[in-house]
């Protein structure tokens, strides 16, 4: 039992109201902000996020004007911090707004994904009996494609693309959302609470609303959340085939690519952009592994 | 176990023809009329007609579908556009080059990934479990495509010690075990095993962890068994699930084969299969995806029915 | 307990309406008849692994106001029977008929207003209460379902907790995690008989409770029962427990009723060899009653495959060859009125086996 959620003596029934409505998403994010591996993920994240979504007032330069003469600058450079491209543009200023399209496709899939995802889950796992089987069946036929393997070949059948890679993208998303939510929901289903709100006579959706989501969106929210980690490799991995985003455009897939070419000349530019999408990814996988930990309210 | 087996062999049934309906529907979604997706640019208007009626695309998509699949399960996957010959063909000759980097990868990332795993479980906190935890946390965060580009700037860029790309020496011929063709498989095996091989280590230090807390190992110490058959119990106990992981990598590896096969320029599937989404050859894209998922339903049930027969518990369940 | 008269839930504004008795007092509340419940393991295209007869020929009948338990080992099918009874398990087969009207059958089941008149009681466990809910909200969920303004539901949920015993000042906003398992229960009671229900099925109430908690449970359900003229179908695996509450007793083994009888002769004089033993097994609080040899020897059989004829004949001391030729009728016993009834060829007049009561003409 953790300390902030005392035993029956510590809650005074004075100061319980007070905090009564989101007091359980209080405790999650008290819990989260004291775990200091995640809270440094997410601080580093939301560092990308601001410089991606302020990226006009942050980048040193252009990331579109090109200039021959800083034709694969090397790192320090000036003007060229981070060295230059091909073209001679600047790769620091392209890396800030190549995080826009890279964490737009790594993010839009998931949350799709968990809509669409969560939806069918929570569904099947409430009806049960056929429309389990039959929603359940179908999402293990897109299980049987490795992810990426799907991604692309949806993402190459539509044509190359943004929208198209990020709807091939959500299309991967689905079933595991899909399974997630429907194995909490059946779990949630068969609890008495459920069962004796059934009996009640009330309708179906009243009790998916009041009784079930509660209790569900919880656990669907942190696995989604775990999948952006996953997607933003998938996603960049999609521009580095050239199926994302098309050029003057870019993103750290399509940058990593791009700059693959320039290997023997300036290896560690090209490196770049490859770094970015780990160090997302990772920090994804941390913040999400500590709202998990934040969440587990043991009774 | 007879009727475990039957049961899941039925099972598999209605997913792989699940799994042809969504290859047969990538011609489908593609955008603009699938008869000219199928044939090069330059076809005659005969040509047109005769591919009509020979894939009955004047008929309803049902009868479409079940046409395709007769011609697929005959072995006749189409022409591909690009170089005109039989979809079949290409794919088989692209599948060696997949299955040497799939044998190498698996073999090297479920060895390791097994020793490491277990000598992280059973020395926990020491050296080894801290380096196979760290990699692990961040093995599964890796891009594997930013790997392969790492390992080419290390070993072909700085060392000189590696070949950047392709098979071999020259690509005329086929695949040798001698050193020059090893050589050039190395770097690809290292990219493609990485990722596998953490997960295998921490399913297989997870599995060794949970099973020395159990009573029963306790028990056997005290009865005086000696270590080496202690360690026969833990890893008997740990194996099954890591098994079932281990199925998975490998499909997983075959996913991400599309991108480590790209970088090395390794003519497998994965490379088949980019080739074919740039040159917009649908015929061969549908081909090698029906060919790798396919092998993905067949893995998933092998996986299954090993663990089944290593672990009592889910033939009962 | 004496109920404290500002507890009295009776004399609390309810904001439901009460289910207007239909009868008469002579009309029976709940009649069950022939419920019979089979579970599927496994199975796939070739139909079914095995099939587990949870419960068999089920019968019960509840008088206005009377409290019956359900005495049996644990896998007896008295759970199962309990989710049939309260509609929560759909039956294969059998009716279930509520104060003259029909409330379930396999065809049709009653819905709307009179729905409600069966609720049910759990045992306290982690997953009994909405752990996002405030026990006001929990206990408001049920009366706002059938239409009851979300004030007043709020506000006669404050009652609720008040007539068991939980002050609202301080509990009304607590969550289940800031509870004991005695305060939990007192809260899936209160839950149950928010939409006024007549007739409430408990399902193992305190089985998971202290016995001082215990004590306190029952004499709530006790004070409860008489302020509101409830009835009830109590189960438990607890013989004290049972004898302590119930009017009547019904014992079950391996899914299908042995013996039943009111309260004062099944435990005075019962007659099936497996109320016997399962008596027999009740600990005394007397040590020169102790108990040295154990009254039932092994498991009870697979319910995949019960035993043909007598289902206890695998077990039973008393055991001859008609027993496994024929299932022994749950009949009257000869010289009780009619109330008492067993499923036992020894106490069975005139059949074959050798302990069979020879005299002629028995009632019915």
């Amino acid at each position: 039992m953790h300390g902030t959620l005392g035993g029956p003596a510590t809650i005074d029934a004075a100061v319980a109201p007070a905090v009564r409505h989101n007091r359980y998403a209080t405790v999650v994010l008290l819990r989260f902000l004291r775990q200091p591996v995640p809270m440094t993920a997410a601080v580093i994240l939301l560092v990308v996020m601001l410089a991606a979504i302020f990226a006009g007032f942050i980048a040193p330069a252009d990331p579109f004007q090109t200039r021959v003469a800083r034709r694969l600058a090397e790192i320090g450079t000036p003007g060229r911090w981070l060295g230059g491209d091909e073209l001679g543009r600047d790769v620091l200023s392209r890396l800030i707004y190549g995080g826009r399209i890279s964490l737009a496709m790594a993010i839009l899939p998931v949350a799709v994904g968990l809509f669409v995802g969560g939806f069918l889950g929570v569904l099947a796992g409430y009806a049960g009996g056929r429309t389990n089987m039959a929603i359940m069946r179908a999402m293990d036929v897109f299980y049987a494609f490795p992810s990426i393997l799907l991604a692309v070949a949806i993402a190459g059948a539509l044509g190359p693309g943004l929208v198209n890679a990020i709807l091939a993208l959500s299309l991967v998303f689905i079933p595991p959302i899909a399974r997630m939510a429907e194995s909490v929901t059946t779990q949630v289903r068969s609890y008495e609470y459920v069962i004796a709100a059934r009996l009640t006579g009330a309708s179906t959706l009243r009790i998916l609303r009041e009784h079930v989501l509660s209790n569900v969106a919880g656990p669907i929210l942190v696995f989604a959340s775990s999948q952006v980690s996953v997607s933003i490799i998938a996603a960049s991995g999609l521009s580095f085939l050239g199926l994302g985003v098309s050029p003057p455009n870019s993103d750290w897939g399509l940058m990593l690519s791009a700059l693959r070419q320039s290997i023997y000349i300036n290896p560690w530019v090209a490196a770049l952009p490859g770094a970015m999408i780990f160090l997302c990814s990772v920090c994804f996988n941390l913040v999400s592994d500590g709202v998990r930990q934040a969440m587990e309210v043991r009774r | 176990m007879l009727l475990y087996v039957v049961r899941r062999l039925l099972y598999a049934v209605p997913i792989a023809l699940g799994v042809t309906l969504v290859v047969f529907s990538l011609v489908h979604i593609a955008p603009g009329d699938p008869i000219s997706a199928l044939l090069p640019n330059e076809a005659t208007e005969e040509m047109l007609q005769q591919a009509r009626k020979e894939f009955g695309l004047d008929r309803p998509l049902p009868v479409q579908y079940a046409i395709w699949l007769g011609h697929a399960a005959v072995g006749n996957l189409g022409v591909s556009i690009g170089s005109g010959r039989p979809v079949a063909d290409e794919v088989a000759a692209a599948v060696v080059n997949t299955v040497i980097l799939a044998v190498s990868a698996g073999l090297l990332s479920c060895l390791l990934g097994f020793v490491l795993g277990m000598v992280a479980g059973l020395r926990r906190d020491g050296l080894i479990d801290h380096l196979v935890n760290l990699f692990t946390i961040s093995g599964v965060s890796l891009p594997h495509y930013w790997l392969a580009i790492l390992l080419v700037i290390v070993f072909s860029v700085n060392l000189s010690w590696l070949p950047p790309l392709g098979v071999g020496p020259d690509t005329s011929d086929g695949w040798r075990p001698d050193w020059a063709h090893l050589r050039h498989l190395i770097l690809p095996t290292l990219a493609t095993a990485a990722i596998p091989m953490a997960v295998i280590a921490r399913t297989m230090r997870a599995g060794v962890v949970d099973v020395l807390d159990q009573d029963f190992i306790g028990t056997l110490r005290a009865k005086g068994l000696p270590p080496r058959r202690i360690l026969w119990h833990v890893v008997r106990n740990a194996l099954p699930t890591t098994l079932a992981v281990m199925g998975l990598q490998l499909g997983n590896m075959l996913g991400g084969s599309v991108l480590v096969e790209t970088v090395f320029a390794w003519p497998g599937t994965g490379f088949l299969l980019a080739s074919a989404i740039f040159q917009r050859d649908l015929p061969l894209l549908q081909g090698t995806m029906l060919v790798l998922a396919m092998f993905f339903v067949f893995l998933n049930l092998i996986v299954d029915l090993v663990q089944s027969a290593t672990d009592p518990r889910i033939r009962r369940s | 307990m004496n109920p404290d008269p500002s507890r009295d839930l009776s004399r609390m504004p309810a904001p439901l309406p009460e289910i207007a008795d239909r009868g008469g007092p002579l009309q029976p509340l709940l009649s069950a008849t022939g419920l019979r419940k089979e579970f599927r393991l496994g199975g796939g295209f070739f139909g079914p692994r095995a099939v587990v007869h949870a419960v068999d020929d089920f019968s019960l009948t509840v008088i206005k106001g009377e409290t019956v338990g359900i005495v049996g080992e644990s896998g007896c099918g008295k759970s199962t029977a309990a989710r049939l009874l309260a509609g929560i398990t759909p039956a294969d087969d059998g009716e279930i008929i509520f104060d003259g009207e029909t409330f379930w059958t396999p065809r049709s089941r009653i819905s709307g207003e009179r729905r409600r008149a069966i609720q049910m009681v759990f045992q306290d466990s982690a997953s009994s209460l909405n752990p996002r809910m405030t026990l006001t909200e929990t206990l408001a969920f049920g009366p706002r379902a059938h239409g009851v303004p979300t004030a007043t539901a709020r506000a006669y949920a404050r009652d609720l907790l008040a007539a068991v015993g939980l002050p609202p000042a301080r509990f009304a906003e607590r969550y289940p995690i800031e509870l004991s398992g005695g305060q939990r229960q007192r809260v899936n009671i209160a839950r149950a008989l928010a939409i006024r229900p007549r007739l409430l099925i408990l399902d193992e109430p305190v089985s998971a409770l202290d016995k001082s908690v215990e004590a306190q449970v029952l004499n709530l359900l006790v004070s409860l029962r008489d302020q509101l003229g409830l009835s009830y179908v109590f189960i438990s695996h607890d013989l004290n427990v049972v004898r302590y509450i119930s009017d009547r007793v019904v014992v079950m083994y391996l899914g299908q009723i042995v013996e039943e009888a009111s309260a004062q002769d099944i435990f005075a004089a019962p007659r099936h060899p497996y109320t016997r033993a399962l008596f027999a097994s009740k600990p005394s609080i007397d040590p020169r009653q102790r108990v040295t040899a154990p009254p039932l020897v092994g498991d009870p059989p697979d319910p995949v495959n019960p035993p043909s004829g007598c289902r206890f004949r695998t077990r039973c001391p008393i055991v001859e060859a008609i027993c496994a030729n024929a299932r022994p009728p749950l009949s009257a016993m000869p010289g009780a009125g009619g109330t008492h009834r067993a499923a036992c060829w020894a106490a069975l007049p005139g059949n074959e086996h050798s302990l069979s009561p020879r005299q002629k003409g028995a009632l019915q």
